[in-house]
């Protein structure tokens, strides 16, 4: 492969696995520190994505959007949407346990894809949006991507800096002394309930910020883009296989996975035309068995996180001996 | 009024296929301690082996329909010895994590047997009766009987049975039917075999009424697990209840929404419930 | 044969020891009955018996067969019930169906014990088609304890059976464990209410912080002025 080739290739990979570290990141906000199961972060990627997209495109007769703002402030209204989204959820589930928080994002990502699809009027429906502009105009060519790649790295170093500065601070503290033990923590007066529903509204704000990258970062977002494989099932891989409950780990998963992602798509398109479908099926076999093999063997991860967290008892204890 | 009728009888088609996948998700609930996410797609598995059994070794649709309950039973047994055993000890949150794996991964092996695109039982469209203005589709008669049948040979089994008695003992305390000495491990297989069974039959009997496809069962998961949480989870008769009402509600939604949004519906209900009556309807475990 | 024998076990949950060296025998058809303040581990040395909890260092032997952390589900069969102090009864289960899940593991036809359980507690036969959660306290404990019985066992384990019971259940219980023992069943008790417990028994054991601290038999661990007031209290 020449050398340009493999440059632009390098450069699509990591913004790609940036964009996917974001969105590690902010499921590991929910569920490495609070341990609140997420199973609807294609909800937010989604919200992020489109919103980014409706806001700085230019107008069309087709539907609302396209009101042409800078990218800037693209970043931060996908945020603010995907938080007011996940503040709507956490108002209504937060209180109960983990199993019914899963099947509520599920649900709520459904709902939104479903949205997505038919509100044609705002979303222009399975038709999607195209010609979502990058931030510096279009440079064309080399330059134009690598410049995006280092607002991507921007990003992912931002995020990951908040998310560390808050797990040395005395409010992480509070959440980890939640996850040890919920009713000494009630006892001693602090409300829970608000603990976990900031970190849940900040995990999805940095989710619809993975979004709204995205959407530049394509160019065109369609309905089908978030489908609960590549918008949810895929970071929890990432993430359980980096290493819940660690930043690090976080962003190694979505390396790691992604790579293996997509040198197994460069393999199966090597298959013939009709083969195709079923490689891609091939690939979600894969991921799972991965991710069932992680679990059995390894379910702290490839980075395992310091201070103790549920998916460490038991199994990741044993190991540590 | 006519039309009343109509809505009703699509609603308890829909509630009687629900019913049979939500039986079995409060049944794995109540026993094993952990929300079956894989549960749509041994649904979507039944009802592919039993195609199998139809196109592939031309059998009667009775006979393919036992292929279909026996083999899906067999499978929800091997993948608990294989995987979810060993993470048993470990959190019920990671076995939900596993079971999202387990999910994916049976869906994408019928994808990559049977292909993406849609299947059906039979060629040739039965033409269905008009009764006083009123459709009904023959299936619908095999439909609902067959899921009538199903769950009063539960109820016997639950009732009258040792090991069914020893199921309902292990639901409302696992320790204490250990104390007394309950092979748990025997009634955990047949919570599986019997979750297999009802799971296939759902989703044969969905296959019947509308057609096949890779996610048909994952599509169905968000109303079973309602109407597993609106019943009380953990109480498979009142999962019965909770999927007749969701099927009729989603059914009747249609009068006032658009159709795409019918997954909303029970989605709707399950937040309602949990919000009002956190144990649902007829007081469940909480989760 | 010694029916039961605990030899100096040390155990606990997890990893730190509740209980340091405690140690206690039966002779067949004893009843004997655990005191002591709170804390004292009495209901963890009952559950270290029965393999509920594990015993790091020790030896328990049931008729003479050595039972160390054996499961709980092996025990049974060999003739060793528990009944616990909390959720001891299935509660979505009838009284009837209660006694049949006692009995699960008997292929044999148990109608005999079945009859000899409803004698034994007569208010449980009247209700034996009820739900057991929706009977009261006293009759929960009744069905908790024939639950137990229906293996026949030659060592029954009662974990504070009184608990939390109006004095008239409370006389009632004692009084039906009496017979049961008078049957020739061996009993080993947790008890709070230690004075009527002691004034049954054959022996006690004092267990103060996971250590023996006393063993006697139980009329003179009742009329001994010291232990009365430092362990019996009211």
């Amino acid at each position: 492969m020449e050398f340009s080739g493999l440059i632009s290739y390098l450069v699509f990979f990591l913004s790609m696995a940036g964009i996917y570290g974001i969105l590690a990141l902010g499921l590991n906000m929910q569920w490495g520190y609070t341990g609140q199961i997420n199973i609807g972060v294609a909800a937010f990627f989604a919200v992020g994505a489109y919103t980014a997209a409706i806001v700085t495109t230019s107008p069309s007769p087709d539907y609302l959007g396209g009101f042409g703002l800078p990218f800037v402030v693209g970043l931060v209204l996908a945020m603010l949407v995907a938080g007011v989204l996940a503040l709507f959820v956490g108002l209504v589930t937060l209180k109960l346990r983990s199993d019914y928080l899963a099947i509520a994002t599920i649900g709520i990502a459904e709902i939104v894809r479903l949205f997505l699809k038919n509100e044609d009027w705002l979303t222009n429906g399975v038709r999607g949006i195209p010609a979502i502009p990058r931030p510096f105009g279009n440079l064309g060519g080399v330059d134009d991507s690598v410049a995006f790649l280092l607002i991507v790295l921007l990003m992912v170093a931002g995020v990951y800096w908040t998310m560390q500065r808050m797990f040395r601070s005395p409010w992480a503290r509070v959440l980890r002394a939640i996850r040890a033990d919920e009713d000494a923590v009630m006892a001693s007066g602090k409300n829970v309930l608000r603990f976990r529903t900031e970190a849940f509204v900040i995990g999805s704000m940095f989710m619809g910020l993975g979004g709204a990258l995205y959407a530049h970062f394509t160019g065109f977002i369609s309905p089908e883009a978030f489908d609960p494989m590549f918008g949810t099932f895929v970071v929890w891989v990432m993430l359980i296989a980096g290493g819940s409950g660690n930043n690090r780990g976080a962003l190694l998963g979505a390396v790691v996975i992604w790579a293996v992602w997509t040198m197994t798509e460069s393999l199966t398109s090597m298959l013939p035309g009709d083969l195709v479908t079923q490689a891609s099926a091939l690939r979600v076999f894969l991921i799972g068995l991965l991710l069932e093999i992680i679990l059995l063997t390894r379910p702290q991860g490839m980075l395992r996180e310091r201070p103790p967290r549920p998916i460490d008892d038991g199994a990741g204890e044993r190991q540590a001996r | 009024m006519v039309h009343f009728v109509q809505i009703l009888l699509y609603g308890i088609v829909l509630g009687s296929v629900i019913a049979l996948g939500a039986i079995g998700v409060s049944l794995i609930f109540g026993i094993l301690r952990f929300a079956h996410f894989a549960h749509g797609d041994l649904m979507t598995l039944g009802a592919y082996l039993a195609l199998a059994g139809v196109s592939g070794l031309s059998l009667p649709m009775f006979f393919a329909f036992l292929i279909g309950i026996a083999g899906t039973a067999a499978i929800s047994v091997g993948i608990d010895r294989v995987l979810y055993r060993q993470l048993r000890r470990v959190s019920p949150i990671i076995l939900l994590i596993s079971s999202l794996g387990v999910a994916l991964m049976v869906r994408s092996s019928i994808q990559m047997i049977w292909g993406p695109d849609n299947k059906i039982y039979s060629g040739g469209v039965t033409m269905p009766w008009v009764v006083e203005g009123i459709r009904i589709k023959p299936e619908w008669i095999y439909i609902v009987g067959g899921a009538v049948v199903l769950m009063v040979l539960l109820h016997l089994f639950l009732q009258r049975t040792r090991l069914g008695k020893a199921m309902r003992a292990m639901s409302d305390n696992a320790d204490l039917a250990r104390v007394s000495g309950i092979d748990t491990e025997k009634v955990i297989i047949w919570t599986w075999i019997i979750a297999g069974v009802l799971a296939a039959a759902a989703g044969i009997f969905l296959g019947l009424d509308t057609r096949l496809h890779p996610i048909m069962g994952w599509k169905l998961l968000l109303p079973v697990f309602a109407a597993a949480i609106f019943g009380g989870i953990g109480k498979p008769y009142g999962a019965i209840a909770g999927a007749l009402v969701i099927g009729i509600a989603q059914e009747f939604s249609t009068l006032f929404i658009s159709p795409a949004y019918k997954p909303a519906v029970a989605f709707g209900l399950m937040v309602a419930i949990l919000v009002w009556r956190p144990t649902g309807l007829f007081s469940g475990k909480v989760l | 044969m010694t029916l039961l024998l605990a030899e100096s076990i040390y155990g606990g949950y997890g990893g730190t020891d509740i209980l340091h060296g405690v140690s206690m025998a039966m002779d067949p058809g004893e009843m004997v009955v655990i005191v002591g303040p709170n804390g004292a581990g009495k209901s963890t040395a009952m559950k270290a018996v029965f393999g509920l909890v594990n015993v790091r260092e020790g030896r328990v032997r049931f008729q003479d067969e050595d039972i160390t952390n054996l499961a709980p589900d092996r025990i049974v069969g060999r003739g060793m019930c528990y009944v616990p102090q909390e959720a001891n009864v299935f509660p979505s289960l009838t009284v009837h169906e209660n006694l049949e899940m006692g009995a699960f593991i008997r292929r044999d036809d148990y109608s005999d014990q079945l009859d000899r359980v409803y004698e034994l507690f007569p208010p449980l036969k009247e209700k034996r088609r009820q739900a057991a959660g929706t009977l009261s306290g006293g009759q929960r404990q009744m069905v908790a304890i024939g639950r137990a019985l229906m293996l026949d066992p030659r060592l029954l384990l009662l974990d504070e059976p009184t608990a939390g019971l109006s004095p008239r259940f409370i006389d009632l219980i004692f009084e039906r464990v009496r017979e049961i023992n008078d049957q020739g069943v061996g009993i080993l008790m947790v008890e709070q209410n230690a004075k009527q417990a002691l004034a049954m028994a054959d022996r006690g054991y004092i267990l103060v912080l996971g250590r023996n601290r006393h063993e006697d038999t139980g009329p003179n661990l009742l009329n001994d002025p010291e232990v009365a007031e430092m362990f019996l209290g009211g």
